[in-house]
């Protein structure tokens, strides 16, 4: 159970934090860097509340432990935004009502910008199996798909 | 009131936050010296107590405490119970209802797998765990009854031996003369439907964090829970504190459902440790105990009669309903009597009778989830419709047609009370309208067309139909706060609680068209108990209307408050005051438009001189509902079912629905998707499933299948208006009807795909090995 | 739901981690991409005391092909063999997308799979499909495991506890082949209730070989020998396949669960069998 320092940049800035190897990535996110949008929904990697981007892929926040991570970069929700801008996603999931509780739409957007930043203009088809590892219990994922088809419009057209 | 706001497709006020990653749930509520809680909860389904030794808990690294009944035995009060019968109720049918006490802590027999044996507090929540294993309990393994039917009989192992049945619930009632209407039927469907035990499944699981104030003896505590003022009264009883001294604070909730609705033995026990040990403490259930110990639900057998002439007018219909109720009856009538309320739902029927048992077993508590007893009586009433109309030759649309109650048949009233005790009578809708317009939306006609090409080419689609009445919005209240601040911006608080239905934008859009200021201005909290006296909390489609009204109500008052100032302020007369966009001026005159920050500022004494007014611009209301409002809806699914493996696509979804008044259709649409996801999950995906012996098998997110975006289609929603009389702002409820009509519209698809062959489903989840079973019954 | 405490080694190669698990045998457990031993952990299901993170150990990222032969070294993620395999080896590739979700597969390693042996996981039964190798190092040396004696049970191997998957062999078909993969699943990217791969090569009017494996079916994924042996030398056609199909399961105890009896899953088993042998036939006919 010996600790060890290691070091994260998240959203581009280092951080550096004390870990016990059991503590997941979500639960050192949350508690020791206080980025509280990491959102813990099951913690055996099914729900996709907790995904981040880790060099640009969705993992799940949930199933790597902090300790495993020393020098890694890593995107989560905070990171989205630029100052008081919101990104394209999140405007599009804004003005098509991608959202309801909340909950799980940290991951839906990281999820998002995953899948647009490899294949800009996605079909339904795409994006329904892209975002099909994100569980969302209030929308029934209808605005949601919209929402990600109008970012890709979005980011495309500028 | 102009009506500015209301109506309008407003973009969500409280969705920034939410896209930032900057919510605040329970778990991000964090407090200095925060210690952290764990449960031991019961393997067994059925078991006594005999022991518990903690010895080896307490010496663990970072534990604090570990308690267990006897050690908090001065606190321990039986959990509250939900849905005393209404007297109009108890006055028209004879409930035989038996409830017993539920512990927070075990007290000596644990009744289902998940009951919480012991509680552990440490410095970590990783550290609590470790304690909570290294509990020694004694168990003795106690009979277990699983199945409801068979829990009913004589003979059968006893949940609560003190009752002598497990029957907690029983009953029987009628309108009309059943009997002798299914006499005189030319054909009687008889079939039995079966409603799995199906669950809301909040994303966000439950959570407390407590804080207790020794200075002057306040209890603060954040719940995500809907219903922080039912926590409020739980904890006045636990405590011994007066209600001021309990502060309930529901932050914002990642979805409830209805799970969140409940009482819960953490709501006491994470508020009593923080007391008992001075420190902060916190809980947040993990999603293994979210599966075995927050509320179950559904779960419903139905033996069903009805009768009808040879051209399809069904006549009556009798019903033998049993209800799996879990463990313990904390939700007493409430569900069993929803279940009889809505089985009629839109067919013209007089005749009815139902003989219902609503029984214990071993397995977690049942309370309502959105939908609370309709979707399992509509997929009984819809699927023997169906059944019915296959018997007859008649199309499953054309029997609708032939059997809806007609517009000008409105208000239909029952004859006997709805579950809030008074007249259950039908205020507004247009039940055939909705079926036309579903119909239409789905493009009934050319599907039916086309059918019989698709099953030549091998391709087995069918089309199902079902429809719902439903009481929405049960009162008696809701609580409703408004006041002005003194630049005249808004702060609204109300009882009810924002679980992602929008709360913060549709009421905002409320209070700012009666106040007649800017949306911006508005700021609206929910669910906070120290801003609101009393307050009920966000269930059963209830919260638009009851906080909507309520709400308009209190904004009323302070309109008349600010137009009284403003008339001194003006030197006018008040009727010749108006407000509009946050200024009030003399009608006629706009050059004398002052902001309403100013009439708030002008209405302050100073030194020099007294107020123009009394700077009270606040009002608190409690708008009183006469009965419930009845939405309505038609749902019609089109699905494909593959043959050889029984897998069941759902290719088209189309709901027509009424709600009656909008605030904000786009949230009211948002609504109904999620409504009908969860609808499908249950039609086709989900179940908590239990062995024989109580043992839970779904205990993980593997197992339990929540629909992902690849299981659903596109949903087409068409909105039909027809204002409720029972309340000013003409609305009805709407946060459940999604739910209500997927079971039985995708079975009744499924029946139709597979017509030729002969299959009938009686049971949800279609899962494939249902489907393919199913048809090989038929062929066999 | 927090994992039980562990001590925690992250070794730089092979050597080292293989040492390792020499020294601490049973009580430790191999983390690669960890998207089941994870939630195995978080729900004390497994409870190692020493867990060595081999995702640091270097040289076991490699992908390469020399005509038929595909050796994947242990720790390429399953995401990244995906993209490789879309215009190379498409049964692969299509195989791979099934593989739980995009973030699953981002992490999860080949290795990893292979040496987790879930009977219901798609890259077992490729492996065994494609006539592959295990490459198992320990502190005694290293030694090659053929698929057919790699899978002895449900999430049980021919591996020790002293033994580190470094490597995996396929035999890819050779072109013009056809191949065929469907599933069966509750959901997309839940495990198979049931599921059949193929790869056939058709010569002369007849089908030269045809490789069929099963999953989710029993308790290992098994190749189906007796649709195999039924189809060799025969000509393509549906009466064939439909005859072999049937044979699907013989042999094969199938087995239950929450989702699905058994007699399902070898219903199921046949039906997607015939089906994956006609995708097979079609495919091939159009490559040829």
């Amino acid at each position: 159970m010996t600790s060890r320092t290691i070091r994260l940049d998240v959203n581009g800035v280092s951080r550096s934090v004390t870990v016990e190897p059991r503590r997941t990535l979500a639960d050192v996110l949350r508690e020791e860097l206080a980025l509280t949008g990491t959102h813990v929904g099951c913690e055996h990697g099914v729900c996709g509340a907790c995904t981040v981007l880790w060099n640009g892929e969705p993992v799940r926040a949930c199933l790597l432990f902090a300790i495993q991570l020393d020098g890694a970069s890593l995107t989560t929700v905070e990171g989205l935004a630029d100052g008081e801008r919101l990104h394209p996603i999140q405007e599009a999931f804004w003005a098509t009502h991608g959202l309801q509780c909340g909950f799980c739409t940290p991951g839906l957007l990281l999820t998002a910008k995953a899948l647009l930043d490899e294949n800009p203009n996605p079909d339904e088809t795409e994006i329904r199996e892209a975002i099909s590892g994100n569980l969302c219990r209030c929308t029934g994922y209808h605005f949601i798909v919209q929402a990600i088809r109008a970012a890709s419009r979005l980011r495309t057209s500028t | 009131m102009g009506a500015k706001y209301f109506g309008a497709a407003v973009r969500r006020r409280e969705d920034p936050r939410f896209l930032r990653g900057e919510g605040r749930f329970v778990d991000d509520v964090t407090l200095p010296g925060l210690l952290h809680a764990a449960f031991l909860r019961s393997p067994h389904a059925h078991a006594r107590v005999r022991s518990i030794d903690a010895t080896r808990a307490r010496g663990m690294p970072g534990v604090v405490a570990v308690f267990a009944h006897a050690d908090l035995g001065r606190w321990m009060k039986p959990l509250p119970v939900f849905g005393a019968t209404p007297p109009g109720l108890a006055a028209a049918v004879r409930f035989d209802v038996r409830h017993a006490a539920q512990w927070a802590l075990c007290k000596d027999v644990a009744r289902h797998v998940g009951e919480i044996a012991a509680m552990v507090v440490a410095d970590s929540r990783a550290r609590a765990e470790d304690a909570a294993e290294a509990i020694d309990v004694a168990w003795e393994p106690l009979p277990a009854v699983a199945d409801m039917v068979a829990a009913s009989e004589p003979g059968a192992a006893l949940v609560h031996p003190e009752w002598s049945t497990n029957v907690a619930v029983g009953f029987t009632h009628g309108i009309g003369d059943a009997e002798r209407a299914l006499a005189g039927a030319d054909v009687v469907l008889e079939e039995t439907f079966r409603i799995q035990r199906y669950v809301g499944m909040p994303l966000e699981t439950r959570g407390v964090v407590a804080l207790w104030d020794r200075r002057d003896g306040t209890l603060t505590t954040w719940n995500s829970t809907q219903v922080s003022h039912f926590v409020q009264q739980g904890l006045v009883g636990a405590l011994e504190l007066p209600p001021h001294k309990i502060r309930v604070i529901a932050p914002d909730l990642g979805g409830g459902f209805g799970t969140k609705a409940s009482g819960y033995p953490e709501d006491v026990l994470v508020p009593l440790a923080a007391r008992v040990l001075n420190r902060p403490v916190k809980w947040i259930e993990d999603r293994r105990e979210h599966m075995m110990a927050a509320a179950h639900a559904r779960h419903q057998t139905h033996t069903i009669r009805l009768g009808a002439r040879r051209d399809g007018t069904i006549l009556g219909l009798a019903d033998r309903i049993f209800l799996d109720l879990g463990a313990y009856n904390v939700w007493g009538i409430v569900l069993p009597y929803n279940t009889v309320a809505h089985l009629i739902g839109p067919y013209r029927i007089r005749d009815m009778k139902v003989d219902v048992k609503g029984v214990v077993t071993n397995k977690t508590p049942n309370a309502p989830y959105r939908g609370a007893g309709r979707p399992e009586t509509v997929f009984a009433m819809d699927r023997a419709v169906d059944c019915l109309a296959r018997r007859l030759g008649i199309d499953p649309a054309e029997i609708r047609r032939k059997n809806y109650i007609r517009p000008d048949e409105l208000p239909w009233d029952f004859g006997m009370p709805y579950r809030d005790g008074n007249p259950l009578v039908y205020d507004s809708g247009d039940f055939p309208a909705a079926l036309e317009a579903a119909l239409d939306a789905a493009g009934y006609d050319a599907f039916r067309r086309e059918q019989p090409t698709l099953r030549a080419r091998g391709v087995w689609r069918g089309i199902g139909i079902s429809g719902y009445v439903e009481g929405t919005a049960i009162g008696p209240f809701e609580g409703a706060h408004v006041k002005l601040d003194l630049t005249g911006r808004v702060q609204v608080a109300t009882g009810a609680v924002n679980s992602g239905q929008g709360h913060e934008t549709a009421f905002a859009q409320v209070a700012a068209d009666t106040l007649g200021v800017p949306l911006d201005w508005v700021t609206v909290t929910g669910g906070d108990t120290a801003a609101v006296p009393f307050g009920v909390g966000t269930f059963a489609s209830r919260s638009g209307v009851t906080a909507g009204n309520s709400i308009a109500d209190a904004a009323r008052e302070v309109r008349g408050k600010l137009v009284a100032a403003a008339a001194t302020l003006l030197e006018a007369a008040p009727d010749d005051v108006e407000i509009d966009d946050g200024k009030a001026f003399v009608r006629g005159a706009p050059g004398s438009a002052v902001d309403l920050g100013k009439v708030v500022q002008a209405s302050i004494p100073t030194f020099a001189k007294p107020g123009v007014a009394p700077p009270d611009f606040e009002a608190s209301a409690y708008h009183h509902v006469p009965t419930v409002t009845y939405a309505s809806a038609v749902h019609v699914a089109q699905v494909e079912v593959d043959r050889g493996t029984g897998y069941v696509r759902l290719l088209r979804y189309v709901v027509a629905h009424d709600c009656g008044k909008v605030i904000n259709p786009t949230i009211v649409e948002g609504q109904v998707h999620g409504g009908v996801a969860q609808g499908v999950g249950g039609a086709l995906f989900e179940e908590m499933a239990y062995d024989s012996e109580g043992q839970l098998l779904t205990g993980t997110l593997m197992d339990y299948l929540v629909p992902s975006a690849t299981d659903l289609p596109p949903i087409d929603t068409v909105h039909l208006e027809y204002p409720s009389p029972r309340n000013p702002l003409g609305m009805k409820g709407l946060g459940e009807g999604g739910a209500i009509s997927p079971p039985a519209a995708i079975a009744n698809a499924i029946d139709d795909a597979l017509s030729p062959l002969g299959v009938r489903i009686t049971e949800t989840p279609a899962s494939p090995a249902r489907v393919l079973a199913s048809i090989e019954t038929a062929r066999a | 739901m927090k994992p039980a405490p562990f001590e925690y080694f992250d070794p730089r190669t092979a050597d080292e981690a293989v040492a390792l698990l020499t020294t601490h045998g049973d009580d430790a457990k191999i983390l690669a991409g960890g998207q089941s031993l994870v939630p195995m952990l978080a729900l004390r299901l497994a409870r190692p005391t020493v867990v060595v993170d081999v995702n640091r150990v270097s040289g076991l990222d490699g992908i390469a092909q020399q005509g038929p032969a595909l050796a994947v070294g242990a720790l390429v993620r399953q995401r990244a063999l995906e993209r490789w395999a879309a215009e190379r080896v498409p049964l692969l590739a299509t195989a791979l997308g099934h593989v739980g979700h995009a973030p699953i597969r981002a992490r999860g390693t080949v290795g990893g799979s292979i040496a987790h042996a879930d009977p219901a996981s798609e890259l077992p039964a490729l492996l065994l499909c494609l006539d592959g190798v295990v490459v198992a190092r320990s502190a005694r040396g290293t030694r090659t495991i053929a698929a057919r004696d790699f899978f002895q049970g449900p999430l049980m191997t021919a591996l020790a506890a002293d033994e580190l998957v470094t490597e995996t062999r396929w035999t890819v078909p050779p072109a013009p082949a056809g191949w065929g993969f469907r599933e069966m699943a509750r959901r997309h990217g839940d495990f198979a209730l049931v599921g059949v791969a193929v790869a056939l090569t058709l010569g002369r009017g007849a089908i030269a070989e045809a490789r069929v494996a099963l999953f989710g079916a029993s308790a290992t994924p098994v190749r189906a020998d007796a649709v195999e042996r039924a189809l060799r030398g025969q000509p393509p056609t549906e009466a064939v396949i439909g005859d072999a199909a049937r044979l699907a399961t013989a042999g094969v105890d199938a087995v239950s669960d929450l989702h699905a009896p058994a007699s399902y899953r070898a219903s199921v088993a046949r039906t997607l069998t015939a089906r994956a042998l006609a995708d097979a036939v079609a495919r091939a006919k159009d490559a040829a």
